[in-house]
C-alpha cells in the first residue's frame, strides 16, 4: 500500500523581486507504508519545501500530494513533523508539551498524563516531567520532542534535519534511540520521510535514498534501495562493504549536485 | 558582587547624597526656600505619617493607579491581540493608532476633567489612555512574533485556530506583555498624578499642587519622594510576579 505520493508536483515561491521562483519540478514518487525513506540533497534543493508539502504546511503550485491514495487537502491528519528548530513549547514543562497532542485531541487528562509518563520512560526522561525545555540539553529536547510526536501514534512521521544541531556522538545516540523505537512496532511500523544533507545518516537508517538535484527547480536524480539487515547496529553498520559500495554509487551523484549549488553567484559590482 | 554588599553600598550611596546636600544647606550653598532640607522633609513625611493626614491622599492615586492600570491593560491587550490577527484591519488602522499615539495626554487632562469631573474618573482615564498603548504594543508585537516553528508543530499535533491561540499565541503574547507591566505601572502612577495635579481635590498629586500654591518647597519635595517610595515598593511587587510568571524562561 502507498502511504504518501507526490504526482508531478511543483511548487513556486515569490522573490523579492517578485518573479516566481520555482523549488521544486514536476516531482514524483511514492513510499509505500512502513517504509523509512530518506531524502538528501544539497543545501536549498528544496528538501523542507518537499516535506512541508507532504504535512500540508505547504500547498503544490502544480500537481498534487496524496496520502493513502486520497488527496492532501489542508494538513496531513496521518503525520507528525520533527522539526530541525525547537519546536516545543517553553512555557510548558516536559510532561505538558508530551501530553499536547492528545490533550489538543480530546484524551482526558490523567489518560494522556500516563501515556506520557509511559512515553518519557522509553525515551529515558523520567524524573524530567517537571523541567522546562529552557533546562534541558539539545539532545533531551529533541527526545521529549520524538516523545511528544510518537505518542499520537500516527502513520506517517516527517523529519526535517531533526538531529542537525547536535553534536556528533548525541547525534549518533539520537540516531539509534529512533531506529529502537521504529523497530519497536515492527507489526505496524510507520512510513518514516527523513530529511537530511548528511549521506552516512541517510544510508545508516533509511530503507531507500532520494537524491534530490541543486535547485532551483530540483528533481529526483538517484533514487536507491539500501540492503541493510535490520536491526541494525549504527556503531558498526557503516563498516560493511555494502554500506561503503551504496555511500560510493550515491556519493558521486550528489557530489555533482554539491558542487552545482556551490557555483558562486554572478557578481554585483 | 554579593547581595549584602549591594545592599551595603546602596544605602551609603543614598545617605551619602542626602548627606551633601544638607550640609550644603547648613553651609549655605544652597536656600532651603528653593530646595528645602532632607531634614525638613524627613519631618514633614512623619507629621503626615503620624496625624493619618497622608493616608487618603495615598489611597485615591494608589486607587486611581491600579484602575488605569488594569482598564488600560485590558483593553490594550484585547486591541492588540485582535488587530495582530485582522492583518488588514491592522493595515487601515495603523496610521490612526499612530496619531491617537503621538497625542500628548497632558492636553487630554482638562478635556477629561471635563467630561468626568473632578473625581477619581478624570485621572483613570488619563492613566488608561498612557497603560492602553504599552500594553497594545507589546500584546500586538507578542501575537506578530509568535515562533513560526511553534505554531506549525502545534498545528501539526492538531490543535484548531481556537486552541493555537490558547497554546500558542496567548503564552507568547504574554511573555511581552509581562515584560512590560513595570513600565505600565509607572505610566499608570504617572497619569494619575498628573491628572490630580491639573484639578483635584485629592491624591499626592493634589497634595504636591497645594504646596507649590503656597511656595511650600518642602511639600513639594516631600510629595515627590513619597511617590518614588511607593513606585519603588509596588516595583518590587511586580518584579517578583514576573519572575515567577515567566519562570520556564531561565
Amino acid at each position: 500500500m502507498i502511504a504518501l505520493e507526490f504526482d508531478r508536483v511543483s511548487r513556486d515561491f515569490s522573490a523579492p523581486s517578485g518573479k516566481p521562483y520555482r523549488v521544486l519540478e514536476e516531482l514524483s514518487f511514492s513510499i509505500p507504508a512502513g517504509a523509512f525513506v530518506a531524502i538528501v540533497g544539497p543545501s536549498g534543493c528544496g528538501k523542507s519545501t518537499l516535506l512541508n508539502l507532504a504535512a500540508g504546511l505547504l500547498a503544490p503550485t502544480s500537481g498534487s500530494v496524496r496520502i493513502d491514495g486520497a488527496a492532501l487537502a489542508g494538513l496531513n491528519q496521518q503525520a507528525t513533523y520533527m522539526f530541525q528548530q525547537d519546536s516545543l513549547l517553553p512555557w510548558k514543562n516536559v510532561r505538558d508539551n508530551v501530553t499536547l497532542g492528545p490533550i489538543l485531541g480530546g484524551v482526558p487528562a490523567r489518560e494522556a498524563r500516563q501515556n506520557a509518563d509511559s512515553w518519557l520512560t522509553r525515551v529515558g526522561l523520567t524524573g524530567f516531567e517537571s523541567h522546562y525545555p529552557a533546562q534541558l540539553s539539545g539532545g533531551m529536547k529533541k527526545r521529549v520532542a520524538m516523545a511528544q510526536n510518537w505518542i499520537l501514534g500516527r502513520s506517517q512521521m516527517l523529519m526535517d534535519e531533526p538531529f542537525s544541531a547536535l553534536d556528533v556522538h548525541t547525534r549518533q545516540q539520537m540516531e539509534s534511540e529512533l531506529l529502537a523505537l521504529w523497530d519497536a512496532d515492527a507489526r505496524a511500523r510507520r512510513t518514516v520521510v527523513f530529511v537530511t544533507h548528511d549521506l552516512h545518516e541517510a544510508i545508516a537508517l533509511a530503507d531507500e535514498v532520494i537524491v534530490l538535484s541543486a535547485g532551483p527547480a530540483s528533481r529526483i536524480v538517484a533514487r536507491e534501495t539500501v540492503n541493510l539487515s535490520r536491526p541494525r547496529a549504527l556503531v558498526d553498520v557503516q563498516l560493511s562493504p555494502q554500506f561503503a559500495d551504496l555511500y560510493r554509487r550515491l556519493w558521486s551523484v550528489l557530489r555533482e549536485e554539491v558542487l552545482r549549488s556551490q557555483r558562486p553567484m554572478p557578481q554585483h559590482a | 558582587m554579593r547581595k549584602g554588599a549591594v545592599a551595603f553600598w546602596r544605602v551609603a550611596l543614598g545617605l551619602g547624597l542626602l548627606g551633601i546636600w544638607e550640609a550644603a544647606v547648613a553651609f549655605g550653598a544652597l536656600d532651603p526656600f528653593f530646595v528645602s532640607r532632607p531634614r525638613d522633609i524627613a519631618g514633614r513625611l512623619w507629621q503626615w505619617v503620624s496625624t493619618g493626614f497622608i493616608w487618603t491622599h495615598l489611597a485615591i492615586t494608589l486607587q486611581e493607579s491600579i484602575l488605569g492600570l488594569v482598564i488600560g491593560a485590558i483593553l490594550g491587550t484585547v486591541t492588540g491581540f485582535a488587530l495582530a490577527r485582522a492583518k488588514k484591519a491592522a493595515q487601515i488602522v495603523e496610521p490612526y493608532v499612530m496619531m491617537l499615539n503621538a497625542v500628548p495626554r497632558v492636553l487630554l487632562a482638562p478635556l477629561f476633567l471635563l467630561w468626568f469631573g473632578l473625581g477619581i474618573w478624570s485621572k483613570v482615564a488619563l492613566s488608561v489612555t498612557l497603560v492602553f498603548f504599552v500594553m497594545f504594543f507589546n500584546a500586538y508585537q507578542g501575537v506578530r512574533n509568535a515562533d513560526p516553528v511553534l505554531i506549525a508543530n502545534v498545528r501539526m499535533l492538531g490543535a484548531t485556530e481556537r486552541q493555537l491561540v490558547r497554546h500558542v499565541l496567548v503564552p507568547s503574547a504574554l511573555v511581552w506583555i509581562f515584560s512590560s507591566l513595570q513600565a505600565s505601572l509607572g505610566f499608570a502612577m504617572i497619569g494619575a498624578v498628573v491628572g490630580e495635579y491639573l484639578g483635584a481635590t485629592r491624591g499626592l498629586g493634589y497634595v504636591i499642587s497645594q504646596a507649590e500654591g503656597t511656595f511650600d518647597t518642602t511639600g513639594v519635595f516631600s510629595g515627590m519622594v513619597l511617590l518614588s517610595l511607593v513606585v519603588v515598593v509596588i516595583s518590587s511587587v511586580v518584579a517578583r510576579a514576573e519572575a515567577w510568571l515567566l519562570r520556564w524562561k531561565k
